[in-house]
């Protein structure tokens, strides 16, 4: 083991978009290890949406993360209609997976963007923000928001997708369509970007069974996981479409399976706007007069893989318990594996290659015993400690100036 | 002396060549931002940006490491690439025909520049600086043979001429010396050494914005930060400027030839432009193999070439 350089890859760095801190051990260009810290945007959105309302705790979990904000009210809604006990109409059903498609485009156009900036092909960047605008408007004319939705209530959608919009709607994913080949043909032909994605961060199917890996990240290893097939919710098993996968587990192939993944995701919705035409108009919600009490689980595919929400209910009008698990937190463990043994420029590509959410990811700490897994240090405690070491910090400061 | 001191500090040096520079950096702004739909910088931005370094923006030290080095480093950056710009631009615009070999004191005042940089970067004592500094001195090792063989390619071309006057001047009687096999290879040579030496994507390591955040100058800040920007200014001038001098046939100033001679600078400006707006950026071994092997057998190709005349 000689000396090792530490290379910081954050709490600010253009790499990242949100505040996380990787360190690169490296020896020269070689990363040796890797850690990395969180934590420096905890919210409490689980505590806050004890005290909240069911109806409001959809616009909170909205808010978890800009770019999914779909998929945790999709699998918060998903749980608390399992402890209610209803089926929501079918005309319902198809809207929330075209919403669900919808982003999961925005989302994918969105990582091709980022992957091409952290490239260096700021071309691909600026191209691929450019032709996700008009999934964004199509948003705003179907929700009233290009982020942030609002559209999931317990029971059903918000608001209908009425016949005049269909039709904007396929001329749009027309449009969307013809610049994805255009960018699939860009991304997938380039010798320089095969050059730098091809083999590099690369996981095999077992370490993504290991490490837990979910949605694209463990597509592109050759794991079929996919909780839209495995546990149907919403449209999913009205419609025909198929689970994409690769089988390299590198970059390339990540980005190779979210390329295709928009293809599958413009065809499921061309299926739920036909089915939308053929349900009445008007039936968008089933009316849930009380949540009784029980346990509720919810998932959703998000762009990025399982979002799982459990939800427990006394029977209140707000949850008794909201657990979130959002796919960033066990996609980012893979690094452990991924990135190690790689130069920096492998491993900052491999760092992007899962489309890591950390706003999703952030987890208050609680230290317990690896043996017996009794708690030695609680939330409060640790803050207090944190406290106290601060005020040692900054006394040692007054002595110094 | 003060004929010396003008040619420096004026014209065709300091002030003529940052100033030609600054508008080149923004036509590759422009450029840059058309073909990724964005609307673009004003034409007088390269100077806002310059002077607002300048004079309004703190120079902040970096509290480990060598102050003194820290900042001597733009200034040699600055007065090399000066330097570099007098020897070719003189010869150019024929004023003066320069003497016996400065072809060679040419390519040796070319690498100051990359060479402070590196001073610079070891100098901040920053983890991201030394990385960013491996890979520049790594990017000099591979393109720097590749360009010294376009030279040599470019010498046997002229007739065992080392002065780049008569290299000019053979162009000039005889036809610019792109108009051949062996002139295209070397001219593709030079361009992609060209691109090394400027920094841009495909060749972008030692800055990479997203892996060590502008790597080698990452601590740079203020007016020390402003002279590397006069320094890369300059060289977006000086290096077509010298492509054109070696392969383009020179300029000439006379009439309606001045439009046909910015037409060579400009033109290969957007050249290295698309270049960098086309690719995404490589890994340093991929870079070094890319010269190396590639770019060295290009380049011996062209020398074969002119031996037997082509």
């Amino acid at each position: 083991m000689g000396r090792k350089t530490l290379i910081p890859i954050g709490p600010y760095h253009p790499l990242q978009e949100e505040p996380e801190l990787f360190k690169l051990y490296c020896d020269g260009e070689i990363v040796k290890d890797i850690q990395w810290v969180t934590g420096y945007n905890h919210r409490s959105i689980e505590k806050l949406s004890e005290s909240k309302t069911y109806e409001q705790v959809f616009f909170l979990v909205e808010r978890i993360c800009g770019i999914c904000s779909t998929s945790h009210p999709f699998a918060f809604a998903n749980a608390v209609e399992e402890i209610a006990g209803v089926e929501i109409t079918d005309r319902a059903k198809y809207i929330r997976s075209v919403i669900a498609e919808l982003e999961r485009i925005h989302s994918h156009l969105l990582w091709v963007g980022l992957a091409g900036h952290f490239l260096g092909y700021n071309t691909v960047f600026m191209w691929a923000w450019k032709y996700r605008e008009p999934v964004l408007d199509l948003f705003e004319m179907i929700t009233g928001n290009r982020n942030s939705y609002a559209m999931f209530k317990v029971g059903g959608v918000r608001r209908d997708i009425e016949g005049s919009k269909i039709s904007e709607i396929r001329k749009v994913l027309d449009v969307v369509k013809k610049k994805t080949d255009l960018l699939t043909g860009a991304v997938m032909d380039d010798p320089v970007i095969h050059a730098r994605t091809k083999g590099v961060g690369v996981l095999s199917k077992q370490d993504v069974i290991d490490f837990g890996a979910v949605g694209p990240t463990a597509r592109a290893s050759g794991l079929a996981i996919d909780v839209r097939m495995d546990d149907p919710y919403a449209a999913y098993p009205l419609v025909n479409w198929k689970v994409i996968t690769a089988t390299a587990g590198d970059v390339f192939a990540k980005a190779e399976v979210r390329l295709l993944e928009m293809y599958e995701s413009i065809s499921i919705i061309e299926q739920c706007l036909k089915g939308i035409e053929k349900e009445k108009e008007g039936e968008i919600t089933v009316k849930v007069n009380e949540i009784p009490p029980g346990i509720g689980h919810g998932r959703a595919e998000a762009p990025r893989g399982e979002v799982f929400h459990f939800v427990m209910s006394d029977g209140s009008n707000c949850p008794a318990r909201h657990k979130i698990r959002a796919p960033s937190y066990v996609n980012i463990a893979t690094f452990k594996k991924s990135c190690i043994g790689q130069t920096i420029a492998d491993a900052t590509i491999t760092l992007a290659g899962v489309d890591p959410c950390y706003c999703c990811t952030e987890r208050m700490a609680v230290a317990c015993d690896s043996g017996t897994g009794e708690v030695i240090l609680n939330g409060r405690e640790l803050i207090e400690r944190s406290v106290l070491r601060t005020g040692e910090l900054k006394s040692t400061l007054k002595e110094r100036t | 002396m003060a004929a010396n001191l003008f040619y420096f500090l004026i014209f065709p040096g300091l002030l003529f060549a940052g100033i030609t520079g600054a508008f080149l950096s923004w036509f590759d702004r422009k450029i840059t931002a058309r073909v990724q739909f964005r609307k673009g910088p004003p034409l007088l931005q390269p100077f806002y940006d310059f002077f607002k370094l300048l004079l309004v923006k703190e120079t902040i030290l970096p509290k480990k490491g060598s102050p003194v080095l820290f900042l001597l480093a733009p200034v040699f950056s600055v007065f090399g690439a000066t330097m570099a710009g007098v020897f070719i631009l003189l010869p150019l615009f024929n004023i003066a025909s320069g003497f016996r070999g400065d072809l060679i004191v040419i390519f040796y005042l070319l690498t100051i520049p990359s060479f402070s940089y590196i001073m610079g970067a070891l100098a901040s004592g920053n983890p991201l600086a030394a990385v960013g500094g491996s890979r520049e001195m790594k990017l000099i090792l591979s393109y720097e043979l590749t360009f010294l063989l376009v030279i040599a390619g470019i010498i046997m071309k002229a007739g065992q001429q080392f002065d780049l006057y008569s290299i000019i001047g053979t162009q000039q009687q005889g036809g610019a010396f792109i108009g051949s096999i062996s002139g295209i290879l070397l001219f593709i040579a030079a361009l992609f050494c060209i691109q090394a030496k400027l920094a841009l994507v495909p060749f972008d390591m030692p800055e990479a914005e997203a892996e060590i955040t502008e790597g080698i100058y990452i601590e740079y800040s203020g007016a020390a930060y402003a002279m590397i920007k006069l320094a890369k200014h300059i060289m977006l001038f000086i290096l077509p400027a010298f492509l054109a001098a070696l392969l383009l046939g020179g300029f000439r100033t006379e009439g309606i030839n001045i439009l046909w001679s910015i037409l060579k600078i400009v033109g290969t400006v957007l050249l290295l432009t698309l270049l960098r707006n086309t690719n995404p950026r490589i890994k340093i071994r991929q870079a070094m193999s890319f010269f190396l092997i590639w770019m060295n057998l290009i380049a011996i190709a062209a020398i074969v070439l002119i031996v037997f005349g082509y």
